[in-house]
């Protein structure tokens, strides 16, 4: 859990990040949108203390940030940045081990520990092991400065726009295996994005920053229900209201009993894609079916349709 | 007609054609003047007074000046054609070693035997054709971009060539040999002051230089003052700044106790040791500076996040980027030193220098080769084998940088 209480940085007499306070809870993605200069990585930078607050405190599982020198701090949360930068003399390899190495972990360890990653990442490590980062594609880098950040097995992980240089295509890959890797470790992470189809995608809990202020902290679904202020409508966008809210849900959420013909769809998309394809295919219904693969019932364009329509 | 197409019928054209190599033709041009239009080697009755220039013929036995010329105009051939860079490397390798054999020879046949006072010299000639097929070897060795350890062992091999050469006596005739003869002891003691000075100083300006960089590169507010210093200092003239020292060192070897007892003294090694360490400052700083300025802003970011203490960041991931350029700096200030520490003998530093001023002081130009030679030659090899260690720890980061 990662508790944020009344944090303020100024820079200059100016407030950068005005006395924000939120609580992020444990294994959940919360995400940072806002426009640029809105004080999104300074908020994140503080977590980690690569930028000291002005004012308020900030608390790991319940204990100060301040507790611990920074370092060591920095070495137990996970940090990864747009453009990954790795480091371009050491190769794939030596760049994720490098945490595990300031820790002194065994040689072993470290072996092992890379050699899990990259397979996880889908990096065979006797290929790209041994590359330096030059020698791998834009997505590849990507992809080995997340799992260097998780190299040391944090339970939190900090990430700021870390697909803001990837193509499109490249950029949805990237998402789904950071949302199978959350799953898969539990990491609690923090990511800041200017993209709000990312922060739908991704997000447990959104948190909307203006001019170094939260305007409003909340799951989704509540951000298009119930926008705290103009600007978080402006950001949505009205056309976007619907399908956000689809983006934001479950196909499981919106299962109901019974069948239907053609092609299942698994319960874990999102109902943006249910309907894009009930659409697609001039349809009425789907058939769901679980992870496994079992059949759980269907879902309707009647059902989507309410989903997508203003909360009352 | 268009230009265009004009040119392209010339391209046509030089397909059908032999093709000629624009450099190639320059060295022939000098191989065919250095042969048979400048003389070969001088002889002098004595070590100063003007000598009797010779040709090649004239100064070598019939068959070995045939033979020279035989080799001459294979290798100048060689140079002309757009082949092989290896054909022209080996033939490039041959001529320097006939040439380097037909000298000594020379000097053998034109001095009378038993008169200890001719001298047998190079002449201008000797010294055109060795610059031609210098730089056909050069030119060869540059396009074929041989990894950095063959371009050691090219230099490796030029060096026990020449030694393997000195050693067998067959230069022994020659003026500068015999310049050397007369002093060998005297001529290993000055090498060996030469090294310690262009070494010494680049040693101690590199254990002070690295850390004021450092410290230029994190306190911004210390780097123009500091630049802007050494850069000052860099453009006193050599002479003059052996002579500023003077004063100043004199009052510190009469004034602080011990100073003298250490050798400092306003002439001799300390000032020479000093302006040459002060002349090294500026690019071992500045390098350093902007080596480290061009390590990228996200790799020093990544490892601040992912808790490098600042210490490790300098070591780690800083300094280790920053090498290639840093060692340009170092490059540059021992190439620099080793000819600098010339000068040096001017105000009794010792060197090689020594056997220049004497030498002119003499007007005996043997002598100044004497102490000309050995420096070009030991800023030469300086320079390859810092350019191959520069090379080897740049690999890497030149493929990250043109990625
Ligand atoms: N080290 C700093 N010194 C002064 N101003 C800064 C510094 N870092 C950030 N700022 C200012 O703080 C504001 C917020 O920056 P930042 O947190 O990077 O925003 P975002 O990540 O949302 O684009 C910007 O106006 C920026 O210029
Ligand atoms: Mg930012």
């Amino acid at each position: 859990m990662i508790e944020i209480e009344a944090v303020t940085k100024l820079y200059d007499d100016v407030a950068v990040v005005d006395n924000v306070s939120m609580v992020i809870e444990p294994r959940t993605v919360t995400v940072v949108v806002g426009t640029s200069g809105s004080g999104k990585t300074t908020l994140l930078r503080m977590i980690n203390r690569l930028v000291e607050p002005s004012s308020g405190a900030i608390r790991l599982d319940g204990e100060d940030n301040r507790s611990i020198p920074g370092h060591e701090l920095r070495r137990r949360i996970g940090y990864a940045i747009q453009g990954h930068g790795l480091f371009p003399h050491r190769t794939v390899a030596e760049n994720i081990a490098t945490v595990p190495g300031l820790l002194g972990w065994e040689k072993s360890r470290i072996a092992a520990k890379v050699e899990e990653l990259l397979t996880l990442f889908q990096l065979d490590p006797k290929m790209f092991g041994s590359r330096y980062p030059h020698e791998l594609s834009g997505g590849q880098q990507q992809r080995v400065g997340v799992a260097r950040a998780l190299a040391a097995e944090p339970n939190v992980l900090l990430m700021d726009e870390p697909f803001g240089a990837l193509d499109p295509i490249i950029r949805a890959k990237a998402q789904d295996d950071l949302l199978a890797i959350q799953k898969h470790f539990g990491t609690t992470i923090v990511l800041v994005t200017h993209d709000m189809d990312e922060a739908f995608y991704l997000a447990d809990k959104i948190a909307v920053m203006d001019k170094g202020r939260v305007l409003q902290y909340g799951p989704p679904a509540e951000l298009v229900r119930a926008p705290a202020a103009p600007f978080v409508e402006t950001l949505i966008g009205d056309a976007e209201r619907p399908f956000r809210l689809l983006s934001a849900a479950k196909i499981g959420a919106a299962v109901e009993p019974g069948e239907a013909d053609g092609e299942p769809i698994g319960e874990d998309g999102t109902q943006q894609e249910a309907l894009a394809d009930l659409l697609w295919s001039g349809r009425k219904a789907l058939p769901v079916v679980s992870a496994s693969g079992a059949p759980m019932g269907r879902v309707t364009l009647d059902a989507l349709l309410k989903c997508a329509a203003r909360p009352q | 007609m268009g230009r265009a197409r004009l040119l392209s019928i010339a391209r046509q054209g030089s397909g059908l054609r032999i093709r000629f190599d624009k450099l190639g033709i320059v060295i022939a041009l000098l191989v065919a003047y250095g042969a048979l239009g400048a003389s070969f080697a001088v002889l002098k009755p004595n070590r100063i007074v003007q000598g009797e220039a010779k040709m090649i013929l004239a100064a070598l036995p019939a068959w070995a000046g045939w033979g020279l010329i035989v080799v001459l105009f294979l290798a100048a051939a060689a140079s002309l054609f757009r082949t092989s860079s290896w054909l022209k490397l080996v033939a490039a390798f041959a001529a320097l070693v006939t040439l380097a054999l037909a000298i000594g020879s020379a000097a053998s046949f034109l001095a009378p035997a038993g008169n200890t006072y001719a001298r047998v010299s190079p002449a201008s000639g000797f010294w055109l054709l060795l610059f031609a097929f210098m730089l056909l070897a050069a030119d060869a060795i540059t396009r074929l971009r041989p990894p950095p350890w063959m371009r050691v062992l090219f230099l490796v091999l030029t060096a026990g060539g020449v030694g393997a050469i000195l050693l067998s006596g067959s230069w022994n005739g020659l003026s500068i040999m015999k310049e050397y003869a007369g002093r060998a002891d005297v001529f290993w003691s000055e090498a060996g002051q030469h090294v310690r000075l262009a070494l010494g100083s680049l040693i101690v300006a590199a254990a002070a230089g690295l850390p004021l960089g450092i410290l230029c590169h994190r306190v911004a507010a210390l780097r123009a003052g500091v630049l802007n210093t050494l850069n000052l200092i860099q453009t006193i003239p050599s002479i003059a700044l052996f002579g500023i020292l003077i004063g100043p060192l004199a009052w510190i070897a009469a004034t602080v106790p011990g100073a003298a007892e250490i050798g400092i003294r306003g002439i001799g090694t300390a000032p020479a040791f000093v302006a040459l360490f002060l002349y090294s400052l500026l690019p071992a700083v500045a390098n350093t500076v902007v080596g480290l300025a061009g390590v990228p802003r996200e790799a020093n970011e990544a490892a601040r996040g992912i808790g490098m203490t600042d210490r490790q960041r300098l070591f780690q991931i800083e300094f280790p980027m920053a090498l290639p350029v840093i060692l340009t700096g170092i490059r540059i200030v021992l190439v620099q030193n080793i000819g600098l520490a010339t000068i040096a003998a001017l105000i009794g530093g010792g060197g090689f220098g020594v056997f220049v001023f004497q030498g002119i002081g003499q007007t005996a130009m043997d002598l100044v080769l004497l102490g000309a030679v050995p420096t070009v030659a030991l800023a030469f090899a300086a320079a390859v084998i810092l350019d191959a260690l520069i090379e080897m720890n740049s690999r890497v980061l030149i493929g990250a940088r043109s990625a």
